[in-house]
């Protein structure tokens, strides 16, 4: 539980000046976690489109050998390919990332306001080591460290790498996310807990009943930040040979003899879907965000 | 004493074949790990200057009165944080580094002018670059208008005012801010291993390519350099931070 | 056109100002003698810190004239520094540069604008801020200052520039009580050795005592003019006698 702040001294020194104002972290700067959403989410609408210009009015600009018709037509006969065997794996890879991450960070979060120093201890340390190492170290180390089968009672279970990847990143989402609860946790005025526990509830009751209904919903939208934080990172999958959609776009430029007029399509074409896929999702986040600060 | 501590590894190499901690007694996987480290020092330390220059410039055009320049910085903050890193590495080695000039220094050889560890400092200060931008344009509109107006009415020119109050003013409110990033690019200089430049990461890959028996050692220095990396930046922004706080402000 | 002093040092003519479809200032003339020390009074939003600021082109104005020692202010190709060196300007808010000391505010422009020798600036600096009687303070972050002290270090700060005129947008309006007067005496002394000053405030006592004239401006005209001995007892017109018996 955090210390009864004391005004002048714990909080900090106000003054009448207007010499500086309130730094606005909500226009999109980095210390407020939500910065991804937020300027995914003021993005105008026909970002995509001049992506997409980009995409097909690039190989105009390549040497004649290899045409502008053909590097389409190539990216055409490998879209929907590209699309349900790659892209849909990245979606997936996300999807399980993000559950096993939050549940384990949930734990970590609340363990790190645990009354147990012990614990706290150990829960901070965890978060920080996970949250200040490099998501791709992370990803290797899973890889390699980790098993590629499991025996249990006699019954081999093999790991696909793919697994290991969503371990490998649902990892720094675990401590992402610890730090979200904590977060929001600590953001409900002290005067909760003292008021509950006046009227003798318990500090298990206290938090399950009082604290966390009142900051479940300001833990929404960095969550749903964080999704999209992941979603952009499973093309690190790539380097670990998992067969998402940078892996299949190089292998696709492969078997069409790599012309270095495809790169531009192909790459552009994987910049786009994950455009398309993160956009709606981050004006839900800001809308959800919106919403939930007016009520509380 | 040199001698000593490579034995003491040797040993462990053979007590526990699993703990073999061969960059601390082979010359040449201590040689790797040395080079790995120094180049993501390099990498860390130009794309944090590179993309505070790129901040700094960026939030200064963001305030021109033209109207095309300030979409044009608006247009390049969106698509440099609006894409994966690890994509835009690739697109900037494979896609344009397709377009840039070579020399040739014996006549066969044929040298891009940008080499992969160029590409990886100009592609990651772009990145990180975008957000300082927007880092330090929060922190320009923290200052109030009224400051600028003051040292307007001293005499100050747009830009004196820029150099001599608005900056220094919104540099410091935006230390905070600025350090998460800084943190977040040292993390980010891991994904230059897409196009091979020989940092840490890739280095350590290498050794465990070659003796799988240093694996987990080599996972542990990993994570130990980088903690290490992370927190010396870590403290010395703080201690920067402090170095220029303004007294009487809770800033 | 050359100016000598027996020609208003500040003439403003016919100053018409809107922002947006909201007319603040609607024909404003006012004339002002080397060494004339002028208040502004009435009430809130008449337009009387709007008036000052067009003074220092720190806003423009859409009609009308303000010359300062026969320079046009509203020049399409003005010289802003030579008319920031004429005219200082002292704010509400103080505004001082919180990232430098109090000696360092005062420094700032004649080093960095007017580009002076160091030693000389700091000796000036020095000389100013004994002036206000802030000797000890000079090394003091303007956080670490009061309210008075700080207001203090801004008229050094304008001082510094050696202005022939000075205004003073409402510069005790954000002070405590107790600190009010330690500003008041600093104006005081600077009026008393002949600085131009034109004043915007709300301490009627204090523009008795000062102002050689004092307008009363309502809704963005004056309403009422004249010298402090006739205006307070003789006030004509029914708005400044109403607003001066809502103050005084």
């Amino acid at each position: 539980m955090r210390l009864k702040p004391i005004p002048g001294v714990s909080t900090e020194a106000s003054s009448d000046l207007p010499v500086l104002l309130p730094y606005d972290a909500k226009k999109g700067a980095v210390p407020d976690s939500m910065l991804f959403t937020r300027w995914l989410a003021n993005m105008p609408p026909w970002t995509p489109l001049v992506i997409f210009a980009v995409i097909l009015l690039w190989p105009l600009t390549a040497h004649a050998a290899y045409s502008y018709g053909e590097a389409m037509d190539a990216l055409w006969r490998w879209m929907p390919f590209l699309v349900l065997h790659g892209f849909s794996f990245n979606v997936l890879i996300s999807f399980l990332a993000m559950v096993i991450g939050t549940a384990l960070g949930a734990v970590l979060g609340l363990a790190q306001i645990s009354l147990n120093p012990t614990t706290r201890r150990f829960a901070w340390f965890t978060t920080q080591l996970f949250r200040n190492s490099p998501w791709l170290v992370l990803l290797f180390i899973v890889l390699l460290a980790f098993p590629f089968e499991i025996q249990i009672g006699g019954v081999i279970i093999p790991i696909p790498d793919w697994m290991k990847a969503v371990f490998g990143l649902s990892l720094p989402i675990m401590a992402n996310i610890s730090e979200v609860v904590r977060g929001a946790i600590q953001s409900v005025p002290t005067a909760q807990w003292e008021a509950s526990e006046a009227l003798a509830f318990s500090r298990q009751q206290t938090l399950w009943q009082i604290i966390l209904p009142q900051c479940a919903k300001r833990m929404i939208p960095p969550w749903m930040n964080w999704y999209a934080i992941l979603t952009m990172a499973t093309p690190l999958c790539s380097l670990l040979g998992v067969e998402e959609i940078i892996t299949l776009s190089r292998q696709a430029m492969e078997s069409e003899d790599n012309h270095p007029e495809l790169l531009v399509p192909f790459f552009g074409f994987a910049l786009l879907i994950f455009f398309a896929y993160c956009y709606p999702i981050a004006r839900w986040t800001i809308a959800l965000e919106r919403r939930f600060a007016v009520k509380l | 004493m040199i001698e000593a501590f490579q034995q003491f590894f040797i040993d462990l190499a053979a007590a526990a074949p699993r703990w073999n901690f061969v960059f601390f007694h082979q010359e040449r996987e201590f040689n790797r790990v040395v080079t790995g480290i120094l180049v993501t020092l390099q990498l860390s330390f130009f794309c944090v200057i590179l993309s505070m220059v790129i901040g700094v410039v960026g939030a200064w055009l963001q305030g021109s009165s033209s109207k095309f320049v300030r979409y044009f910085v608006q247009g390049y903050i969106q698509f440099f944080r609006n894409t994966p890193p690890l994509v835009q590495l690739l697109f900037f080695y494979f896609a344009l580094g397709q377009f840039t000039p070579t020399y040739s220094p014996d006549g066969w050889l044929e040298i891009p002018i940008v080499s992969n560890v160029g590409w990886a400092i100009i592609s990651l200060s772009f990145f990180a670059g975008a957000f300082n931008v927007e880092i330090f344009r929060a922190g320009i509109e923290a200052v109030p208008q009224s400051t600028q107006e003051a040292s307007e009415a001293l005499g100050f020119s747009r830009l004196q005012t820029y150099i001599y109050t608005v900056f220094p003013l919104a540099f410091r409110v935006s230390l905070p801010a600025l350090n998460n990033n800084l943190v977040n690019l040292v993390k980010t200089t891991t994904q230059a291993f897409a196009i091979a430049v020989p940092e840490l990461l890739y280095q350590s890959v290498t050794i465990w390519n070659d003796y799988p028996s240093a694996l987990y050692p080599t996972m542990l220095l990993l994570f130990v350099v980088y903690i290490i990396l992370v927190g010396i930046l870590v403290l010395s922004m703080h201690r920067w931070e402090r170095s220029m706080r303004i007294p009487g402000y809770g800033i | 056109m050359t100016w000598t002093t027996d020609q208003p040092i500040i003439s403003i003519k016919d100053v018409h100002k809107s922002f947006g479809s909201l007319e603040v200032l609607k024909g404003i003339s006012i004339d002002v003698m080397k060494g004339e020390v002028i208040c502004i009074i009435g009430p809130s939003g008449s337009g009387k810190s709007t008036l000052i600021r067009c003074i220092n082109a720190l806003n423009d104005i859409q009609a009308g004239s303000i010359t300062v020692e026969g320079q046009e202010v509203h020049a399409a190709k003005l010289d802003k520094l030579a008319l920031r060196k004429k005219v200082g300007m002292v704010f509400q808010q103080y505004n001082l540069f919180p990232h430098k000391t109090a000696l360092e505010n005062v420094m700032m422009a004649p080093l960095k604008v007017l580009k002076e020798g160091k030693t000389e600036v700091e000796a000036l600096a020095r000389a100013l801020i004994r002036k206000v009687r802030l000797e000890g303070k000079e090394d003091s972050y303007p956080g670490e200052l009061s309210g008075g002290q700080q207001q203090r270090v801004a008229i050094a700060r304008s001082l510094a520039m050696r202005p022939d005129v000075m205004l003073f947008d409402e510069v005790t309006a954000a002070l405590d009580p107790e600190t009010v007067k330690e500003v008041l005496v600093t104006i005081k002394d600077l009026a008393s050795e002949g600085m131009t000053c034109i004043l915007v405030t709300h301490e009627m006592g204090f523009a008795r005592e000062i102002a050689d004239h004092i307008y009363f401006t309502d809704r963005g005209v004056i309403v009422e003019h004249g010298p402090p001995a006739t205006f307070f007892t003789d006030a004509k017109d029914p708005r400044t006698q109403e607003f001066l018996s809502q103050i005084l």
